[in-house]
């Protein structure tokens, strides 16, 4: 579906608040400083509790900053206190924070993917099933017996975004949405498309995913889609067979009409452009099909000078080799300069991963610089000039291509 | 273009195809005749042994496959029925080629435990970490298919492929308001004019053991086993929970316009939307209703109607304690004293709690009650709830001219969704 940004107008889309948490560090001066300034390199690694696979620990994180209450942190697992914590560092970058009459107006969409299982509970029951004379009579009798009820609402997917509206009182409507990178791409579109349209002012969007989880690693495992051995670049360990490293990520962005951040007083990060999404099969050619279509879609939005690219790419082999060959094509084209993938250093957070594109994009229109290449591959050149508009992109593990085109404020 | 607008000068949405699926059949006519007759569709599990459960019934659909299928897969195959009989209904398109969005409400993704005991028996029995050893073997096994249904996107996606809908599937979750919310997104993307048709589904076949006892351990199921049929009571003094059940129900959505254009047959249009989230507790609605009542005046000012205008009220009324005291009390709080007046039922009396689905199959429900000039009842209402003074069609169907409609859904984390549907634009 095209998404006419058109020009200049009272309905742009500005982001105006943004939260962010990784491995690399809380907040945006820290993002900065670790891509754009520090020599790149990844922040604590995790290969131990999660062998063969490597994988990206959130930061330590004072939760009681965003989350005051105990109750609220305790009934939550992991990702949604990710989730809660950055997204009460957006709001109150946005400077939402506590403004009930503003909040009580204001939309979410947060991007989800499921609860976290008590992998013990699993651990046990799984040894047990093999030895107990009714197996089946065994599984009712320990998961009645074993399950906790408070573990299950923090495993339903929408209970991130209610917890947001109890710790942060964001109380207009509230959708999530499901289903990996694809999820956080649409979350992102759909809520600059009600901006665009007049179907909302200000949207609080975000996600957050925890890596520290086995279950979600099985998930992965299944399609053995991950990396084993040291972290290095996704240009690398597509060339070495391919995998993808997970990164603990919580991103949240205050989307806003320029309108109404004007009114209120406040400035913008970054004009968010179109937002595109699509799917394919991913039969070879297939994805690098539909990103070529979306370029072609936002031609005529392009600058004069090739546009700087945050490239989602997972380090899954095929389809890092089918968006680097695409990526080479349109640099020899002229269209597409400098290029960073962003997960060599913050690993992919899948529903994150888009919104984490769309808010490192911002940060670096913002500070007028881009990030340093990290890439001995050669793909990602030194940038040499202040850009104006960059390209967020993500290609999911499995389906779904998007990506935002975004613009400096003046 | 076209030039129906609404009262706010947006373009007007219609409804010109419909499917569902539950426990009482396939398809509307089956489920119609079902629904006002009265009959319940649920049943004694047989899916799974109900050794130490509270509650040993529930509305599953059991009978579109042979053996047990795995949640997601089932998950899929109702939305898939669904899909087929409102694309049909609405004749647009050609098969595998919808020409609009997809909208799906589907419950979130678990490994069923069928699968994890595959992986773990499989694996090598020297690991000592469970789930080290299920990893082990999960590389080891290397199956597309059971991979590809462990991801959230892949119902949706499997859906997109096999009705060939337009651009990225979105797939979304707001618990048991979920099958409205697909609705209101499909609806809001016609109005803007991203889309002229949406394929907007909400399916749900996830009674499994363990959420059956998730649900049982916060104490929101009915444990009236003794007569599964007479279990679900919403709005009665004796009722004690609500029953799992499963199903699907689609809606093809088309600006009015385009739909006109094409001679296709306008089934109902949707009038209003609206939502609004809670902020009082996970699982407990504020006290005071406010976050209820705002989305309901919300969704009835968003369809530009006043309350005089509503003739049936489909209401959420899952049958427990809860949820009804506080969806009457808000009625009440909205419609004032002529509440009363104004016929209101609940469907899950007899198709149990579709969760993910119930607002989409409720509003295919309340379409046909409008089409058909018959009201559903609310079966099971034997004891009246003297606190709840609402005429809730009691036992029996009733014959009343229906043009607009109410549909409620609520869902735990605080999700409010209201739909307002109508025989014709204004």
């Amino acid at each position: 579906m095209s998404d006419k940004s058109g020009t200049e107008s009272a309905r742009d889309v500005w982001i105006t608040g943004i939260g962010l948490i990784s491995s690399l560090g809380e907040g945006l001066d820290a993002h900065w400083q670790a891509l754009a300034v520090d020599e790149p390199h990844v922040g604590a690694v995790d290969t131990d509790h999660f062998a063969p696979f490597p994988v990206l620990p959130m930061v330590p994180l004072e939760l009681d900053k965003q989350i005051p209450r105990k109750a609220d942190i305790r009934q939550m697992e992991p990702w949604q206190r990710l989730g809660t914590y950055a997204a009460g560092l957006a709001l109150a970058d946005a400077g939402l924070a506590g403004d009930l009459e503003r909040l009580a107006h204001m939309d979410m969409i947060v991007a989800a993917g499921g609860g976290e299982r008590d992998v013990d509970v699993d651990g046990q029951i799984l040894a047990g099933l093999g030895v107990a004379a009714d197996s089946e009579a065994f599984l009712n009798e320990r998961l009645a017996n074993d399950l906790r009820p408070t573990l299950f609402l923090a495993q339903l997917s929408n209970l991130l975004a209610g917890n947001i509206s109890i710790v942060h009182k964001v109380t207009g409507s509230s959708r999530t949405f499901m289903g990996e990178e694809i999820a956080g791409i649409s979350a992102v579109e759909i809520a600059a498309r009600r901006i665009r349209a007049g179907q909302g002012d200000q949207f609080l969007v975000g996600a957050a995913y925890n890596a520290e989880r086995k279950d979600m690693l099985l998930s992965l495992a299944l399609g053995n889609t991950l990396w084993q051995g040291a972290v290095n670049s996704v240009w690398e360990r597509a060339n070495a067979g391919g995998g993808m490293v997970t990164g603990s990520l919580g991103v949240f962005l205050v989307l806003e009409s320029r309108e109404h951040a004007e009114a209120r007083g406040r400035a913008g990060y970054a004009k968010l452009g179109p937002v595109l999404s699509g799917r394919s099969r991913r039969e070879p050619g297939q994805a690098a099909a539909v990103a070529r279509g979306q370029i072609d879609a936002l031609r005529p939005a392009l600058g004069d000078k090739p546009v700087g690219v945050l490239s989602g790419a997972t380090g899954i082999a095929r389809t890092t080799l089918e968006e680097r060959a695409l990526l080479e094509t349109l640099v020899a084209e002229g269209i597409v300069g400098p290029i960073r993938a962003t997960q060599s250093l913050i690993g992919n957070s899948l529903e994150a991963a888009f919104p984490a594109q769309v808010a490192l994009a911002a940060l670096a229109l913002s500070r007028k610089g881009f990030y340093r290449p990290t890439d001995p591959t050669g793909l990602e050149l030194e940038a040499a000039d202040v850009p104006t508009q960059i390209l967020a992109t993500s290609w999911g593990f499995w389906r779904g291509e998007g990506m935002a085109l975004l613009e400096a404020i003046d | 273009m076209g030039k129906t607008r609404d009262h706010l000068g947006r373009p007007v949405v219609a409804v010109t195809g419909m499917g569902v699926v539950t426990s009482l059949g396939q398809g509307i006519d089956d489920n119609w005749s079902a629904l006002t007759s009265g009959k319940s569709g649920i049943h004694r599990i047989t899916r799974f042994p109900v050794d130490h459960l509270r509650t040993t019934m529930a509305g599953t659909v059991d009978f579109l496959f042979d053996d047990v299928p795995r949640s997601a897969v089932l998950t899929e195959k109702l939305a898939e029925l669904a899909a087929e009989e409102a694309i049909a209904r609405a004749k647009i398109g050609t098969p595998g080629d919808f020409p609009g969005m997809l909208f799906m409400a589907v419950p979130p993704v678990e490994l069923d435990w069928s699968v994890k005991r595959g992986l773990y028996d499989k694996g090598d029995a020297s690991v000592s970490d469970p789930y080290d050893r299920m990893i082990e073997s999960a590389m080891a096994l290397n199956d597309p298919d059971i991979y590809e249904y462990a991801l959230y996107a892949c119902v949706a996606d499997k859906t997109a492929d096999r009705f060939g809908t337009r651009g990225a599937p979105i797939s979304l979750s707001t618990a048991c308001a979920s099958g409205a919310t697909a609705i209101q997104l499909g609806v809001e993307a016609i109005r803007r004019g991203d889309t002229d048709a949406a394929l907007c589904i909400g399916t749900d076949g996830s009674v499994q053991v363990e959420s059956l006892i998730r649900f049982s351990l916060l104490s929101a199921l009915s444990t009236n086993n003794e007569d599964p049929a007479a279990a679900s009571r919403p709005f009665s003094k004796n009722r004690d929970g609500f029953v799992m059940a499963e199903g699907a129900g689609a809606l093809v959505l088309e600006d009015y316009d385009a739909a006109i254009a094409r001679g296709a047959e306008i089934l109902a249009v949707i009038r209003g939307v609206a939502e609004q989230a809670d902020d009082f507790h996970r699982t407990r609605s504020k006290p005071d209703g406010s976050p209820v009542i705002g989305a309901m005046r919300q969704a009835l000012g968003d369809a530009g109607i006043a309350l005089d205008e509503v003739d049936y009220i489909n209401a959420h009324g899952t049958s427990t304690p809860e949820n009804d005291k506080m969806e009457a009390l808000s009625l009440e709080a909205v419609f004032g004293d002529a509440v009363t007046g104004i016929p209101i039922s609940s469907n899950k009396s007899m198709i149990g709690h579709t969760l993910t689905a119930a607002g989409a199959i409720e509003a295919v429900f309340s379409i046909q009650t409008i089409r058909s000039g018959i009201i559903p009842p609310t079966i099971n209402h034997d004891v009246a709830d003297p606190s709840i003074s609402l005429d809730v069609v009691p036992n029996v169907a009733r014959a009343a001219p229906v043009s607009m409609v109410l549909s409620n859904s609520f869902g735990f984390g605080g999700q409010n969704a209201c739909l307002v549907i109508a025989a014709g634009p204004a």
